[in-house]
């Protein structure tokens, strides 16, 4: 435990510049991992463990794409279309199929999944870790704000993640499209029986999740090795995430993913040995004080 | 209609055995060359995260037993590899283990696992007898511990402590010239990166007394994000930072750090950067990184290794590793010593092994030498030098002296008890 150099750092504006925007960093990325994890329950009621797979891909696709065009734009377009795809084959093809079923059956279905899709990016990429590669434009000296250090990068991609967000909640809230999706999480059978195509929804909503991971995985790319697996670490934070801000809320998962954030990067300046235990612990309190998360709802 | 099979041996298969038979009988040769071989089993990791390592051993391996095997195999006998996936886990390693000796018949075990896996095969081989070669467990207490210590096991990979103590003379002389007197650390936070800082610090501060260590991170392995770690070291400001992350771990880290622009705020000194599964995956690799030698084509700049590593990327169309040097070099001292005994015996080859010296692409001296006394291998190529982000990416690098390392090597095993 170092609490003096918290104490230092949140004294300092410097530090306290630095820490916040690398919790920033870390938080937002897990949120659009987490915030498609968290719509796929929401409406489709299943925890899709092979989400982390989007995430890979949506790397891997975006590696390839840049790789090819040299276009920055163009390789997040493509992590983010391409796992939108892939979202919609594989909710279509075969997580339809086991809805009405056990949850041990989808968590099978998933956990397969898991091991397949690592091994078909094994098999297209192989098996040792690649590395995207800093795009020209961002190559520059990082800003100084108030003495604290900021990428530019980074602000691009906190911009994004943040821009994401904000279309995601406002479509929700005020489309008519929105209005469908939480009308089907609420009660499906009733929007089937108004005549409007749920399955439909479902592979909708599964797109948009896959999308947002592997727009996640894309803005990644940058910054961290691809490697077949690498999905894994990222789903077990975004459950954490889930688990703090609440299945099935948005703004759960953006609160929760921050949160996150914020510990593992004050974390690491005052307790430097526990910063991975401070993350569970804090989960471990929210679901002691209320089960249901921060922003979850008792079940309907 | 459904045709039912009569239980017992069909027609078909009668004939089938009866065919083989014929044929074994009439050309005998085949039966007497297959008793000839000798199987030579290898755990290895081939699948995860770090499938690398078992990939690029195999390779090591495969590109020396065509060698040995083109002129005449251990003692008259072709080498047969058996190699297996234990994927990573120590448990799976020692089954495979001793699956390979019992049931696949193999005498010669290449134990190609990374440190926990390789302590885990090591008692098989106490357990079996079977001659055993670690060829990529650099932790040194696998074989500086008395307690360890068994005649039939020996190591062919370079080890911990020569390297901290070549890493940490080579950093006390930067730190002398260039004033670095605070530094920091980042290691992964498990017994290879614990172990090997702890070392490397001591021979750092034992070569330069004034330097004082004042920031610790230890990352989880395989942690996909460092900028918590970066922004840390960051505030405390130090001089020059050591860090022995390795493999896709150091990649992410150098990007993450790059936009940082750490490394032109520090020294910077990573033991694993100079090895061409970081060097060439890495886009935009600073100048400038202090790094030791894992495998580099250039270092020892002789024609032996670079014709080496030509045939190596010729083959397999990549650059060797530091394990594919580690487990090629298994293979040359198995065919020395077996040459050596003029037998592929295990227990003659050991006796053979003890004391072997042989000519080697990778030796500082053209030479390396398998130590009697703990069965481990030295003189082999060990040095430091700086980055530049393209071939030959360590264009100097500066050896380490053997004769430093013997004396330190021997003062620390007493430290620790081993003498």
């Amino acid at each position: 435990m170092d609490l003096d150099a918290l104490t230092g750092c949140l004294a300092s504006s410097a530090c306290l510049v630095t820490q916040t925007t690398s919790g920033f960093i870390i938080g937002m990325l897990l949120f659009l991992v987490a915030v498609g994890l968290t719509l796929i329950f929401g409406v489709l009621k299943v925890v899709n463990f092979s989400h982390g797979a989007f995430y890979m891909f949506g790397a891997y696709f975006a590696m390839t794409a840049y790789q090819f065009s040299g276009s920055f734009a163009l390789a997040m377009l493509c992590g983010a279309a391409g796992t939108a795809i892939l979202g919609l084959i594989f909710e279509r093809v075969f997580m339809s199929r086991v809805y009405g079923a056990d949850v041990l059956m989808q968590l099978l279905v998933c956990y397969a999944f898991v091991l397949i899709f690592d091994d078909v990016v094994r098999m297209i990429w192989g098996p040792e870790f690649k590395s995207m590669g800093m795009p020209a434009a961002f190559q520059v000296a990082p800003l100084f704000i108030a003495g604290g250090v900021v990428p530019p990068y980074y602000l691009l991609l906190i911009g994004v993640a943040l821009v994401a967000a904000m279309i995601l909640g406002l479509g929700l809230a005020r489309t008519r499209i929105g209005k469908v999706i939480r009308a089907a999480a609420h009660n499906p059978g009733m929007v089937s029986a108004l005549g409007i195509n749920t399955g439909l929804i479902y592979g909708g909503v599964f797109a948009l999740g896959g999308m947002l991971a592997g727009l996640a995985g894309a803005l990644a790319a940058p910054v961290r090795s691809l490697t077949p697996g690498m999905g894994f670490s990222v789903l077990i934070e975004s459950f954490i995430v889930t688990v703090i801000g609440g299945m099935g809320s948005i703004l759960g998962a953006l609160i929760g993913a921050l949160l996150i954030g914020m510990i593992r990067s004050f974390g690491s300046l005052g307790f430097p040995l526990f910063t991975e235990g401070l993350m569970y612990l804090f989960m471990v309190i929210v679901l002691v004080s209320r089960p249901t998360g921060l922003f979850g709802k008792e079940v309907a | 209609m459904t045709r039912t099979r009569k239980p017992g041996v069909s027609r078909r298969a009668t004939l089938a055995i009866m065919g083989a038979g014929a044929v074994s009988f009439a050309t005998p040769w085949v039966a007497r060359a297959q008793a000839k071989t000798i199987k030579v089993g290898m755990p290895t990791i081939l699948s995860g995260r770090v499938a690398q390592l078992g990939t690029s051993s195999r390779n090591g391996v495969m590109l020396e037993v065509e060698k040995v095997n083109a002129a005449g195999g251990l003692a008259g006998r072709q080498i047969e590899m058996v190699i297996r996936d234990s994927k990573g886990q120590p448990q799976e390693a020692a089954r495979v283990a001793r699956e390979l000796v019992n049931t696949d018949g193999c005498e010669i075990l290449i134990d190609a696992e990374a440190s926990s896996g390789a302590f885990a095969v090591h008692e098989v081989a106490r357990d079996l007898g079977v001659l055993c070669l670690h060829t990529n467990s650099e932790t040194s207490a696998l074989t500086a511990d008395p307690k360890q210590h068994i005649p039939n096991a020996f190591r062919t990979a370079r080890q911990g402590v020569h390297d901290s103590i070549v890493g940490g003379s080579y950093a006390a002389a930067i730190a002398k010239a260039k004033g670095l007197k605070k530094w920091a650390t980042c290691s992964p936070d498990y017994a290879y990166g614990r172990d090997t800082t702890g070392e490397y610090v001591t021979y750092l501060k034992r070569f330069a007394p004034d330097i004082e260590i004042i920031s610790e991170s230890w990352p989880k392995l395989f942690q996909p994000d460092y900028t918590e770690v970066v922004t840390k070291i960051l505030q405390a400001k130090p001089q020059a930072l050591y860090s022995c992350l390795w493999g896709g771990d150091l990649t992410s880290y150098i990007d993450q750090a790059n936009i940082y622009a750490l490394f032109s705020q520090m020294e910077v000194f990573a033991v694993n950067m100079a090895d061409y599964t970081a060097l060439t995956v890495v886009k935009n690799l600073p100048k400038g990184i202090h790094s030791g030698n894992r495998y580099i084509k250039t270092y020892p700049a002789t024609p032996e290794n670079a014709a080496w590593g030509d045939a190596y990327k010729a083959k397999y169309n990549e650059y060797p590793t530091n394990w594919s040097w580690e487990n090629a070099t298994a293979i040359m001292l198995l065919a020395e010593a077996s040459k050596k005994a003029n037998s592929a015996d295990g227990k003659k080859v050991a006796e053979a092994l003890r004391g072997l010296k042989i000519k080697s692409p990778f030796g500082a001296d053209g030479t390396v030498t398998m130590r009697a006394e703990d069965q481990t291998l030295v003189g082999y190529a060990i040095g430091w030098g700086t980055t530049i982000p393209q071939e030959p990416y360590v264009p100097q690098v500066q050896p380490g002296d053997w004769k430093t390392i013997f004396e330190l090597e021997a003062e620390w095993k007493k430290s620790k008890g081993y003498t």
